[in-house]
């Protein structure tokens, strides 16, 4: 008699089910990768590219034509002008034709271009290649017939058709490392990266520390407890552009209230610049940053209190600790955990974070962080390929940060 | 270090210190309110703080220490030695506020800080509680403070017009005998710079953002946290990588493909990006949740004969609503507060969001008031939704998920 054995492999029900799981997660997965996989990949591939922002537009022929002459009565002349150019200074477009619909009734009198040919009411020419910075006109003289009055349009009413094709920088096989090096010369760039680490390790954890005081300024019972949790979050919820704006008009160096009060009270003389000067305009952006997110950490910080077990705390009390030593060998420990999370988390946030500097300084007086530089780079200097290598850097920055993520937090917290 | 714990040495330390803490508040509060020249004054707040400090150890009442407090202060000011120090030409009815104010805000916690604790030595308990009263009173002086300030700045500058602005920058009263000419910088807004079109399109494209993303993220939620296959574990642990990507640099090629393909300038490009920025906390978040549901009803579903799709929307949805109910509110707020994207993909005047129609008002020919006029409108709906939905959640979240 054979034994009973436990099923191995996977069966069809659970094949089934698989099926079905990825199927439900297929929407997700399409879009994230599209949107953000897809873009992560394109970004390696422009840094090595020669683009600016101009080349996002090819070149394209273009094509105008022109009726002159004012024909009346039939068998009176005039002239079909064409004006081809190539868009591009730089690049030659291939495969250049151009056709278009003439009115009936026109017969040509004079040379048509060695390109074109006429069949009917149908105008043809192929071109070929045409150079960088080319400019030329056709003329054509022609004979209006009785037909053309009898149809009585506008015989300028059928637009050219031009096609052709252009190497597009993006898709061709040129590459060149002077993105890197560009943004690597100089010690512009460790400037850059010094500026980053000092943003993002002060904000962070000062973001944390304030928001560690502020949870355990909450975490009691009193009435109007949950109406100061939900003013203290309001940094954090109203919109960064709204703040940001508010923080600059605040601190204004001529008509800012900040200013006006400092100099009422007799602490200092004249205005001070406080977003346009360094280094106090780094730490400006620091103590913003610190402002917006420390209603974050507190949020989860205070969750975490309130869940801890009060019985640790009697029984603390029985050992006759004092609320310092409380707070130093119960609470603290027990919140280690969502700390250390808390910290990976925004040091990363942080490390990413665009809008708050860039609304506040511009990136100006000593402010531009890696990821600042990649907007100034594509898009003020104008030249995408070397923001692309900005952005490059600030990526493998990101994959190491990750590897400690995956190092540390998932033990943590089992994610 | 015994001798430093004796309370008649503590009490007026932390009674100066508390009162140098009441008296920069009183004297901002003030300065903010009416645009004269308050400032905090050290030797009247030694005198002060040390008196009513030591006073608050041996008097039992809390308003009496107030009251003395509130006329100490009243009587230095006049003399010009006070906690709170005027400008030239500042009214006796500020001043008697002013003192009134600081009394309160001085007497009661104070009383509350130190009363009955001893005048000689304290022990480490008393020692610690009444440094933790200072620092839990100068905690919510110091947070309401720092949040209230930039908010009421904010509204009352765009209440106001741009030379009363230039003439005193601290002058924040409001001139209510304008009536609706108070409003005229959200009026011009309105009328010329189509800010009701922009409120509009903010709205449409982040309720279209909360619902793309949970139609997207509630099956995949579900798949994650029900429904076993290889690579669930994986999966689960990488959602939140995606989170970490800076958007900053993803929205370089967007750019770029949008350049060429002139979804640039429109809503619908806009509205393709957003979701998916979205959509993976949103699953993540559902899917912590939908795990602490009971599988026996989802099971119970199933043997009735419903599809896993129905019982996804029949049972999983309905008792999951709260959760729902908080991912949606998240989800409006990032959308709503969108700035980035916005403002690299669009540059047409009139498809801007609001927080794009907002950085076009920073700008040298627009005036100041206009630029904050246009942060209150884009803050204030985003406020009445979290706090009216704050209450929601928290009920939501706490009573029971598990109906059966």
């Amino acid at each position: 008699m054979a034994t009973a054995v436990p099923p191995k492999g996977t069966g069809p029900l659970a094949r089934r089910e698989a099926r079905l799981a990825w199927s439900l997660l297929a929407p997700t997965l399409f879009s994230v990768a599209m949107v953000i996989l897809l873009p992560l990949m394109a970004i390696f591939w422009i840094s090595f590219k020669p683009i600016g922002l101009a080349d996002l537009r090819p070149p394209i022929p273009v094509v105008r034509e022109q009726l002159r002459g004012s024909p009346e009565a039939p068998g009176d002349a005039a002239t079909i002008e064409y004006r081809l150019r190539n868009s591009s200074q730089e690049e030659e477009i291939r495969g250049v034709t151009l056709s278009d619909i003439w009115p009936p009734g026109v017969t040509v009198t004079g040379d048509l271009p060695e390109a074109c040919s006429l069949t009917g009411t149908e105008f043809f020419c192929d071109f070929g290649d045409i150079d960088p910075k080319y400019n030329d006109r056709f003329r054509i003289d022609v004979e209006f017939g009785q037909a053309f009055f009898d149809w009585g349009g506008d015989p300028e009413e059928s637009e050219p058709v031009v096609t052709g094709t252009a190497t597009n920088v993006l898709t061709n096989a040129t590459f060149t490392m002077e993105n890197f090096a560009r943004i690597f010369d100089g010690s512009e760039f460790w400037f850059v990266f010094g500026v980053t680490l000092t943003y993002t390790i002060f904000g962070t954890i000062g973001a944390l520390v304030v928001g560690l005081f502020a949870a355990m300024l909450l975490n009691q019972d009193f009435r109007g407890q949950g109406v100061l949790r939900g003013l203290y979050l309001f940094p954090y919820v109203a919109p960064v552009i709204a703040v940001a704006f508010t923080w600059v008009t605040l601190f204004d160096p001529t008509s800012g209230s900040i200013n006006e009060l400092l100099q009422r009270m007799g602490v200092t003389e004249g205005g001070i610049n406080f977003f346009g000067q360094r280094p106090l305009a780094l730490i400006m952006v620091i103590v913003f940053e610190i402002w917006r997110y420390f209603p974050l950490s507190f949020l989860f910080i205070l969750a975490r209190l309130q869940a801890i077990d009060g019985d640790m705390y009697e029984a603390a009390d029985m050992d006759g600790a004092s609320p310092f030593q409380k707070f130093w060998y119960l609470s603290l420990p027990m919140l280690l955990g969502i700390l250390s999370i808390l910290f990976l988390l925004r040091f990363i946030w942080t490390f990413n974070k665009f809008d708050d500097i860039f609304l506040l300084t511009g990136g100006n007086a000593g402010t531009r962080t890696l990821t600042v530089n990649v907007y100034e780079q594509a898009f003020a200097v104008a030249n995408i390929g070397a923001g692309a290598a900005v952005a490059v850097v600030v990526f493998l920055c990101l994959l190491v940060f990750s590897v400690f993520f995956f190092r540390f937090i998932s033990r943590e917290e089992g994610l | 270090m015994h001798t430093i714990r004796k309370g008649a040495v503590i009490a007026p330390v932390i009674g100066l210190l508390w009162l140098l803490v009441i008296a920069t508040t009183v004297a901002v509060a003030m300065s903010f309110a009416t645009g004269a020249a308050f400032r905090p004054g050290l030797a009247g707040s030694v005198l002060i703080g040390a008196g009513i400090g030591y006073g608050a150890l041996r008097l039992p009442n809390r308003w009496l220490l107030a009251a003395a407090a509130a006329v100490a202060s009243f009587v230095l000011t006049l003399i010009g030695a006070g906690a709170v120090l005027v400008g030239e030409g500042v009214s006796i009815l500020s001043i008697l506020i002013a003192s009134l104010l600081l009394g309160i805000g001085v007497g009661l916690p104070l009383a509350s800080m130190l009363g009955g604790h001893p005048a000689g030595e304290m022990t480490r308990h008393e020692f610690e509680e009444v440094v933790i009263g200072f620092l839990t009173g100068f905690g919510y002086v110091f947070f309401t403070a720092i949040v209230i300030i930039p908010f009421y700045v904010m509204v009352m500058t765009s209440l106001k017009s741009q030379q009363a602005l230039l003439g005193n920058p601290l002058d924040f009263t409001i001139d209510l005998s304008q009536g609706w000419g108070l409003f005229r910088s959200y009026a011009e807004l309105f009328r010329d710079f189509h800010f009701g079109t922009y409120l509009w399109t903010s709205f449409f494209v982040s309720v279209l953002t909360v619902f793309i993303t949970l139609l997207f993220s509630v099956p995949g939620a579900y798949a994650v946290a029900r429904l076993r296959f290889r690579g669930r574990a994986a999966f689960s642990r990488s959602i939140l990588l995606i989170y970490m990507v800076p958007m900053i640099v993803v929205v370089l090629p967007i750019y770029i493909v949008y350049s060429m393909t002139g979804l640039r300038n429109t809503l619908f490009g806009l509205v393709l990006i957003y979701p998916v920025t979205t959509i993976p906390v949103a699953l993540y978040m559902l899917q912590g949740y939908f795990r602490g549901l009971p599988a026996e009803v989802e099971e119970a579903g199933l043997m009735d004969g419903l599809s896993r799709l129905q019982v996804i929307w029949k049972i999983t949805m309905p008792l999951s609503l709260p959760a729902l109910a908080s991912v949606s509110l998240y989800v409006f707020m990032i959308a709503w507060n969108e700035f980035l994207l916005a403002f690299m993909l669009l540059d047409d005047p009139s498809k801007f969001t609001l927080t794009r129609g907002v950085a076009m008002l920073n700008s040298s020919e627009v005036p100041r008031q206009h630029l904050m006029a246009g942060a209150v409108i884009a803050t204030v709906p985003i406020m009445v939704l979290f706090l009216g939905l704050e209450k929601f959640m928290t009920r939501g979240l706490t009573a029971g998920s598990v109906k059966g």
